[in-house]
């Protein structure tokens, strides 16, 4: 399977891949230079408020945490390994009652070491954010 | 620890479909409580270490806060969480993680919670996270 893995086009190597994606059912949206958006829809099984029927943020925690890895392999040409330093998240207000979450990521700086992500998420309207994040990744963190 | 309290965590945990998908449960030693997760193979996020997904670790770490939380207030609601932050100290590996949380502030709206997950070694952590979450469903 790592094989298979680190040889993978981008979008393969975010989501089947990658056994957590996949669990989530994540979808890549787009991908660009230092960018990317990925998406989980809503499911049963994924609530975290029963009385709600509203995605739990641990969800969108994933989403956010993955997407951000996204946009820090598509600053580079090549894959290389990276990690997830410290994640921010602030939850504005809940997601809507069975929706799902689409997450957008952008890597505004790169250095030989380290990438800064910044991360908006939303349910229904791309101008309603339910959730905003910011990131550092390692580069390179066996390197 | 009252009895009263244990059964609403419980009943907390038991009724939320997203902690059955992650596999976590709780365990009490005394008035200590500690979450554990399982390792399970959805929950990798990198085949080739293999290490668990940075969003599980995140995840377990925010339910283990919501979880002392509803143990320390069993009456009140569910609190919604305000913000987080995760610190990843080492690779998660393939196995089983545990964490525990610390209640720094529970004033009358706000909790500010810290909590630490480690595995084989406690003296070791894999990651921490501190947040914010609001005690009443006012907001």
């Amino acid at each position: 399977m790592s094989d298979s893995y680190d040889n993978a086009p981008l979008a393969a190597r975010m989501t089947e891949h990658v056994p957590h994606a996949h669990a989530l059912g994540m979808t890549l949206i787009s991908v660009g230079e230092g960018r990317g958006s990925m998406r989980v829809e809503w499911r049963e099984d994924l609530v975290g408020d029963p009385d709600t029927g509203v995605i739990a943020s641990g969800v969108v925690t994933a989403l956010i945490d993955h997407t951000c890895g996204l946009a820090i392999n598509a600053a580079f040409a090549t894959p290389a390994p990276i990690a997830t330093l410290d994640l921010r998240i602030d939850y504005l207000r809940p997601a809507a009652p069975r929706a799902g979450v689409t997450c957008e990521a952008f890597g505004y700086k790169t250095t030989r070491s380290i990438g800064f992500v910044r991360a908006e998420a939303w349910d229904v309207d791309r101008g309603d954010l339910i959730a905003t994040a910011q990131a550092a990744f390692m580069l390179n963190p066996r390197g | 620890m009252d009895d009263a309290a244990i059964q609403s965590l419980d009943a907390f945990l038991q009724r939320v479909p997203y902690v059955r998908f992650l596999g976590m449960r709780v365990e009490m030693a005394g008035d200590e409580m500690t979450a554990v997760l399982p390792f399970s193979p959805p929950l990798i996020g990198n085949p080739t270490l293999p290490a668990l997904h940075g969003g599980v670790i995140g995840a377990f770490l925010e339910m283990t806060a919501l979880a002392q939380l509803a143990l320390a207030q069993p009456a009140r609601r569910v609190p919604k969480t305000i913000d987080i932050t995760i610190e990843y100290l080492r690779p998660a590996r393939a196995v089983e993680t545990y964490a525990r949380a610390t209640l720094r502030k529970v004033g009358r709206r706000i909790a500010n919670v810290q909590v630490e997950a480690w595995q084989e070694s406690h003296a070791q952590p894999v990651a921490g996270l501190t947040g914010h979450f609001l005690l009443r469903g006012d907001r």
